[in-house]
């Protein structure tokens, strides 16, 4: 998935001016940078839910396997781009069961009764929560701790089978803990999918991603290899941010 | 500064006075209350709920037609006014944002504010007029009327109540924003907007001046909606202007009936509610 010269706003207030970038797949590209410089706003173009919000604008490219997702229906796109907020937002009127089903079932995807358990399983497994719910699946979602509700709901993302997922700040409510469990989880599932993780977090960073995009200001800076970025940056800025005396 | 004392006072003061009006709400609520359990419950038989009136100036007697038409009424205002009321308050919170919801949300907060006597001179100009005859279809109507507002602006505060995050997430998983409005938000704010129906239902069942010409009252048996219907507060309304004072002893039960009704519909919510979220535990 890629972006060229993407640009982003709300109203008069131009958030990004003219990204290029590339995410490789079945990698992680960490996104960082101080807050405001449209990290966030970047993800949110991947899956276009940045034009959800009013008065947003934006232009430019972005491209999956080859095609313009602009000139894409929004809906389908998304089934493909998968997205997990920095809250955890399980629907509070679903049961564990139904929160995973629902992507499948409010997108009339699912087959029979079977193939939904088999994949609410599959989804609970690989986002490795399967163990800690399976004997409370009929529950109330809001009964699980937050680490638990963050992959209850890469769970249901991960259930409408995406190609892409995008994390922004999936941590920035949890413990170290629960933390360190989705960090697990981002370095298993990136055999199987891109994952654009955006995070305030540099060690984070530094742990997860294959590459990362350093953003300033609504530019991005330096995208290069993790380990590239954290020890010998290009950017003079990139640099000062990574080393902690800015931001 | 003042002194710590000084300040304490006045902290004591203010307590007295909030307590105090807290108190006289409450008073004024067990006052009614009270007053008619204790004029109304020693009128009330098993005969008076089960049978008709008998013809003025005779003695006994029931409100056997007034319940059941009340139910009548207020079940087909409900039809009409809930869905209207629950669907555009829909509209308001989600899709209300330009002119069109503005006026929408300006002409409710207007008719909220219109006199129900009002409500139903609407209703008889609608329906009776044309209809060339008082009906218990046109009592519902000034009902509805009634009822539109009060569910409209109560479905709106509640489904703009359910957090961005939620929308996001259903729009996130590719579930286009139509069906993240009915199978997520609407789900999510469904105690609400239950317990605003039921209390406008509620207030419907107690309206007096809206069916005074329209349902306009009937003392005998009737079927379906297209004749002259009684109603509970019709006949309190009646019973007490009327010289007769076993006709007033039944207007104190029938008030009873009433405020029980009300009470019932109030207490059926609250504990339908508090299981419900139990049940999310």
């Amino acid at each position: 998935m890629e972006v060229r010269g993407l640009r982003a706003g709300y109203g008069s207030n131009e958030v990004l001016k003219g990204v290029t970038a590339r995410f490789l797949e079945k990698a992680v590209t960490a996104i960082i940078g101080p807050s405001g410089c449209g990290k966030s706003t970047l993800v949110r173009c991947l899956n276009r839910m940045h034009e959800t919000a009013p008065g947003t604008t934006m232009s430019g490219q972005v491209v999956l396997y080859g095609r313009d997702v602009l000139s894409l229906d929004p809906v389908v796109l998304r089934r493909h781009v998968g997205m997990v907020f920095q809250r955890p937002n399980p629907f509070p009127n679903m049961s564990i069961f139904d929160n995973v089903a629902s992507g499948l079932v409010l997108n009339g995807i699912a087959g029979g009764r079977s193939e939904l358990e088999g994949r609410v399983e599959a989804s609970l497994r690989q986002a490795s929560l399967w163990d800690e719910v399976k004997d409370r699946l009929r529950r109330s979602a809001l009964g699980l701790s937050g680490g638990q509700q963050q992959r209850l709901c890469i769970a249901r993302a991960l259930a409408v089978s995406p190609n892409v997922l995008l994390l922004d700040e999936p941590c920035s409510a949890l413990d170290p803990i629960a933390t360190a469990r989705i960090e697990e989880l981002v370095l298993e599932l990136k055999k199987q999918l891109t994952i654009v993780i955006v995070t305030h977090n540099m060690q984070q960073a530094a742990r997860v991603s294959d590459f990362t995009a350093f953003m300033l200001l609504g530019e991005l800076v330096e995208f290069s290899a993790t380990g590239t970025i954290f020890t010998k940056p290009s950017d003079k800025r990139t640099e000062d941010y990574v080393t902690g005396r800015f931001g | 500064m003042r002194s710590y004392a000084a300040r304490r006072a006045v902290n004591v003061v203010m307590l007295s006075v909030t307590a105090f009006c807290a108190a006289a709400a409450l008073f004024s609520l067990f006052f009614v209350l009270g007053y008619i359990a204790w004029r109304g419950l020693g009128a009330l038989s098993w005969a008076f709920l089960t049978r008709l009136p008998k013809p003025a100036g005779e003695a006994g007697g029931g409100i056997a037609n007034s319940i059941v038409d009340s139910a009548k009424l207020v079940a087909l205002a409900g039809a009409i006014g809930i869905p209207v009321g629950v669907l555009g308050g829909v509209y308001l919170a989600e899709f209300g944002g330009g002119r069109l919801g503005a006026l929408v949300r300006f002409c409710a907060d207007v008719l909220n504010g219109v006199p129900s006597i009002v409500v139903g001179l609407f209703a008889y100009a609608l329906i009776v007029v044309p209809m060339k005859g008082f009906s218990g279809l046109a009592g519902s109507v000034a009902l509805a009327v009634i009822m539109i507002p009060i569910v409209l602006r109560n479905t709106e505060e509640f489904v703009r109540l359910v957090p961005h995050a939620l929308r996001e997430a259903g729009l996130a998983l590719g579930v286009p924003r139509w069906k993240v409005v009915l199978r997520i938000v609407i789900p999510s704010a469904a105690r609400g907007i239950v317990t605003g129906s039921l209390l406008a239902l509620s207030r419907a069942a107690g309206e007096t001046a809206p069916l005074i010409f329209t349902a306009f009252g009937n003392r005998y048996w009737d079927s379906g909606f297209l004749q002259p219907m009684a109603a509970l507060p019709l006949t309190i309304y009646t019973y007490a202007i009327s010289p007769y004072d076993d006709l007033h002893r039944q207007a104190w039960a029938a008030a009873a009936v009433l405020m029980i009704f009300v009470l019932a519909i109030n207490a059926t919510t609250r504990l339908a509610l508090r299981t419900q979220a139990m049940e999310a535990r």
